[in-house]
């Protein structure tokens, strides 16, 4: 039995996890495109910063592999998958048979066509382009990062600890419009600002100025100009179906897989950023590239490729990510639209950069967003996974200091307690 | 100590914290239920109220880091054996409150403690020892009435018991837990109790505070109490328990009734004891259906009736002046066991000068009792119960030599789980979690660990009775009961040994 | 596999358990010198809720599914299949906080120092939990489940 794994990022360590809880004995083999062991791809914003040596990026052991019998193939680039003859075909000519495969090639930056870009741009979703911008921040003054989401804004901080100028623009009218509101965004901004970073909303770049030799700035839609040496595009990520594009795969926005996150193709399975699984909360298929969803997906799917009969409960969108000493937390439904079925409450106090608001749907918790004040936060997380009934309980959870003692027995021995 | 009523000047304890070993951590003042331990928000320190401070020991046993010594108070007034402190600090209190002293647990005052002047014979040579290690020792003990002759025919050769007795009580030990009321104690003691009495297999008796619903599966083991307050009193109860016990009297108020204050009385209190929430529950001094004796011998029956006579009857006294005369007309009466608590005996609440001045001590009153029933002959008709400050093993043998079945432990139970004798069990703020109703508090007592200590305590007090029967050289209690002849007195006047009716040690 | 429950109908809000805590995981291990001599002071791993009569404490279950492992981008939390204890490596934190948002009994506290976060690590020097043995009213359980 020849376990095969296309991708080294968490959704393949859990899928190791997840194959040997079951099967000890039978080699997996990954198929990894970037040089290095696994790591926590999050934190090329903390080594970007200076933070975080290299060796500690690493999110398991050294020795994990070699513990787990698993064949780490690094650098290299697995670039058709033939289904019939159950073997993958690498860059360089090798070809890797499997019985059962997982693919995990995660997600790639998505680079919309901008007026005299051309290849004169960063992205950073990479170690390799974490390295990259660290040799640009030698050299540049000024930089404009393009996307005002997660990724982008990441990468704003990190070169701005470097002592970069930052511009970063945002089509949308605030940062974060994917899981944040508006009152967050604003808080966040406003923080933002403060510190120095430019912020240019419901703005896009129509043109990037070169000299003769660099970058020496940049035409926004709104007509400003902004001087610059560097561009960072941070607009999105989408999955990375490149393997698949000859292949019988079925393939939407994702690849498509069902509740126990296998393709049309037996024994070929798919989790991460990749895939397009259930939305556990709107019930329908999307891609979440949420870190803990990949890691689940993965740790799931590696035990139905041993054998198991695991259905996936869904996925849900949650992010934890601080600013400058303002920590934010979203997680579930965010955003519901006005004449929804969803009830919202909110308190907010801007001076203080203090934020909660939580969404419900009838009697349960869909989401919320937390901004200065995160204690307990992972309660709110239980409370919609575990679809308790909170209809009684709405002024106890708008609490700062959220606390198990406002709620009855049953519901604390639910939290507490049931695993 | 500016600008407080006088009461409040000369504290009885002092509250020493050792700020090395202080980490201000505030368990004191958690645990205080008094309010001596206070934390100082501003300062970021855990200040004393030696006023509050009633000598429980709660904060003692809890600090983590030993930091707190609980001392008599150093103040002192010049030396007066007639006006000792304690009397001066009374007239203080009710000089300001112009109310009643009240007090809980037995008589602290320094009257004679028979029990200390009273010794145990042992075998040297003759009537060698007995090892309980290596011989059956019985413990066991009956209570109920015995007939005058025990007929038995022979059937085969072999013999059949053919005389009809009324119902018994077997228990494994001589020794029961005394009534203490649900209400003046909680449910989680009660279930402590209950659950060490059916370990043990021996009884506890549920005070005149009713039977929670939750206990009635240990009704073998119980003893339920019909007060003059008649609180609980219900056809199912009195078929509850394995005895019924009528309480005419209590050793620590003799004479009176009981009072529990309507803060006490919660849900479950209101629905067991059958009375409205926060109302006071007052029982009366006398039944106001026994004005005689033979009253007393109406409602005794009655009972029986109620219970199909399968259940021995128990009367309750306190032991006071002429306990032997009133002995004799109980059990003419019908009652299956007497039960004397002298004036030792412990109390939720209580009047200090009642509890402190009234009955007599339990010693005396079993010997006068247990003597006159045997000069009428009619000794077997009852079986006879001492309780009131029963302090050990040693105790309870001294009591069955001097005539008693059994001894009640109330007290005793108490102090084996947590209680330290303080003396405010009125407040309704035991800090132990024993004498308090306020859910908060209550669940100070663990009724696992409850369980196990009090079954525990009469299991030790089990093994040391054993040995010193063995080294009596007896193997069963029964040989033991109204032995006088292996009892000697220390130090007491010929009137006190002929009241004991035990010799003189060295005659 | 160890686990540590609280039982509330017994939990007297004593906090001795947080006591405990902080000086099994100081420096002397003495409850004295951690609390007045150590600097900075340790935090407690676990916590006491408290409402009126109602008081329990809450720390780490050690999960067979572990939110936090899921969670953590930095490889800091890790569950052990051997001791099912599952581990924070302090000095892997970024201190990103995902395991405060993922883990549903909310028993992963920040460290006072804001850099990273705390949370049970089932004794690993002692036979019994340093919480458990503490409890003056057994309301702390450690079971084999």
């Amino acid at each position: 039995m020849q376990y095969v794994i296309v991708g080294n990022g968490v959704a393949a360590i859990g899928a190791i996890e997840g194959i040997r809880r079951r099967d000890r004995e039978n080699p997996i083999t990954v198929i990894s495109a970037e040089p290095y062991l696994a790591y926590g791809r999050p934190l090329i914003a903390n080594f970007l910063r200076g933070a975080l040596s290299k060796d500690l990026l690493l999110l398991r052991e050294e020795s994990f592999y070699e513990k787990n019998n698993v064949k780490l193939l690094l650098g290299r680039k697995a670039v058709r998958l033939d289904e019939d003859k159950r073997e993958l075909s690498l860059e360089n000519g090798d070809s890797v048979p499997f019985d059962k495969l997982l693919v995990a090639t995660g997600g790639k930056p998505f680079v919309p066509p901008i007026v005299g870009l051309g290849d004169n741009y960063h992205t950073f979703t990479t170690l390799k382009d974490a390295r990259g911008l660290e040799e640009m921040s030698r050299t540049v003054k000024v930089a404009l990062v393009i996307g005002g989401g997660l990724i982008g804004l990441k990468a704003a901080e990190s070169l701005h600890d470097r002592g970069l100028r930052i511009h970063v623009v945002e089509l949308a009218d605030r940062i974060l419009s994917a899981s944040f509101d508006e009152v967050a965004g604003r808080i966040i901004y406003n923080r933002l600002n403060q510190v120095g970073i430019g912020l240019h909303l419901k703005n896009t770049v129509e043109e990037v100025i070169s000299g003769r030799e660099w970058i020496i700035g940049a035409r926004l839609k709104s007509g400003e100009m902004v001087e610059c040496q560097g561009v960072v595009v941070a607009i999105g990520v989408v999955p990375d179906l490149e393997l698949l594009k000859d292949s019988g795969i079925t393939c939407n926005r994702g690849v498509v897989v069902d509740d126990f996150l296998e393709t049309n193709i037996e024994g070929v399975y798919s989790a991460g950023d990749v895939a397009e699984t259930k939305d556990m909360l709107l019930g329908e298929k999307r891609v979440t590239p949420i870190w803990p969803n990949a890691y689940s997906q993965g740790l799931l799917a590696g035990q139905n490729m041993a054998g198991a009969q695991k259905s996936y409960e869904g996925s849900i969108a949650m992010n934890s990510i601080a600013f400058y000493g303002i920590p934010t937390i979203s997680m579930g439904i965010t955003n519901p639209p006005a004449d929804g079925p969803y009830r919202i409450r909110s308190v907010v106090n801007e001076e203080r950069s203090v934020y909660r608001k939580l969404v419900f749907q009838d009697e349960y918790l869909k989401g919320a967003v937390l901004v200065g004040k995160i204690e307990r936060a992972g309660l709110l997380t239980g409370f919609i996974k575990k679809h308790i009934a909170v209809r009684e309980y709405e002024d106890a959870l708008m609490k700062d200091e959220l606390t198990l003692t406002d709620f009855p027995k049953n519901v604390r021995q639910e939290i507490l307690y049931s695993d | 100590m500016l600008y407080q009523p006088i009461s409040k000047s000369y504290t009885d304890f002092r509250i020493h914290r050792d700020l090395d070993k202080c980490i201000q951590c505030k368990v004191c003042v958690r645990q205080c239920t008094y309010g001596a331990h206070v934390y100082d928000q501003s300062s970021d320190l855990v200040r004393e109220d030696n006023t509050k401070c009633v000598g429980c020991h709660r904060c003692e046993a809890l600090c983590p880091t030993e930091a707190i010594t609980i001392r008599r108070s150093p103040m002192e007034f010049r030396e007066n054996h007639l006006w000792r402190p304690w009397f001066i600090k009374n007239i203080y209190k009710q000089a300001d409150t112009g109310g009643v002293l009240l007090t809980g647990m037995g008589n602290p005052q320094a009257y004679r403690i028979f029990w200390d002047h009273i010794v145990l014979d042992a075998s040297q040579v003759t009537n060698p020892s007995i090892d309980p290690l290596r011989e059956p020792m019985e413990l066991k003990t009956y209570l109920g009435s015995l007939p005058d002759s025990v007929k038995v025919d022979t059937k085969n050769g072999k013999p059949k018991l053919t005389s009809k007795f009324t119902p018994q009580l077997e228990i494994e030990y001589p020794i029961l837990f005394s009534a203490m009321s649900y209400g003046s104690i909680n449910l989680n003691i009660h279930r402590g109790l209950a659950r060490a009495a059916t370990e043990c297999g021996i009884l506890y008796n549920t005070g005149e505070g009713g039977l929670h619903k939750e206990l009635y599966p240990y009704g073998k083991n119980t003893i339920v109490q019909v007060a003059s307050g008649r609180f609980g009193v219900h056809a199912d109860y009195l078929n509850a328990g394995a005895a019924v016990e009528i309480k005419i009297g209590q050793g620590a108020k003799p004479g009176i009734g009981g009072h529990l204050p309507g803060e006490k009385i919660g849900p479950d209190v209101s629905a067991t004891r059958m009375i409205p929430i926060g109302s006071d529950a007052i029982s009366p001094a006398p039944h106001h259906d026994i004005y005689s004796i033979e009253d007393l011998r109406q409602l005794i029956y009655a009972l029986k009736e109620a219970t199909r006579y399968e259940k021995p009857v128990f009367v309750k006294i306190a032991a006071v002046h002429n306990s032997a005369a009133i002995a004799s007309g109980m059990v003419r009466a019908g009652a299956d066991v007497i039960v004397l608590d002298g004036f030792r005996g412990g109390t939720g609440a209580a009047p200090t000068m009642i509890r402190d001045n009234v009955g007599i001590p339990i010693e005396v009153a079993l010997a006068a009792v247990d003597d006159r029933l045997r000069q009428e002959g009619i000794r077997n008709q009852a079986s006879v119960i001492v309780a009131g400050g029963t302090r050990c093993s040693a105790d309870v043998v001294k009591a069955v030599a001097l005539g008693a079945d059994a001894c009640y432990i109330g007290s005793a139970a108490l102090i084996s789980v947590g209680c330290t004798m303080c003396q405010r069990c009125y407040t309704g703020r035991c800090p132990w979690g024993i004498a308090t109703n306020d859910p908060y508090i209550a669940k100070r007592i663990n009724p696992d660990i409850a369980a196990e200590r009090l079954a525990n305590l009469v299991k030790a007090w089990g093994h040391e009775i054993q040995e010193i029967l063995g080294g009596m050289g007896l193997n069963a209690l029964e040989s033991l009961r109204g032995n006088r002849e292996k009892l000697r007195g220390v130090g007491l006047n010929e009137v006190e040994l002929n009241i004991l009716g035990i010799k003189a040690a060295g005659a | 596999m160890k686990r540590i429950s609280c039982k509330e109908e017994v939990c007297i809000g004593c906090h001795l358990c947080e006591i405990a805590c902080v000086t099994e995981h100081s420096r002397s291990k003495d409850v004295v010198k951690a609390y007045k001599e150590e600097s900075p002071r340790p935090t407690p791993r676990n916590m006491v809720e408290e409402e009126g009569a109602l008081s329990f404490s809450v720390a780490c279950r050690h999960c067979d599914e572990p939110s936090c492992v899921e969670a953590c981008i930095a490889g800091a939390m890790v569950k052990d299949y051997e001791t099912g204890v599952v581990k924070h490596q302090p000095e892997k934190c970024v201190g990103c906080w995902s395991c405060v948002m993922a883990c549903p009994r909310g028993a992963v506290k920040i460290d006072p120092s804001k850099t990273r976060v705390i949370k049970c690590d089932l004794c690993p020097d002692r036979e019994v939990p340093a919480c458990v043995a503490a409890c003056p009213n057994r309301a702390l359980i450690c079971e084999e489940k």
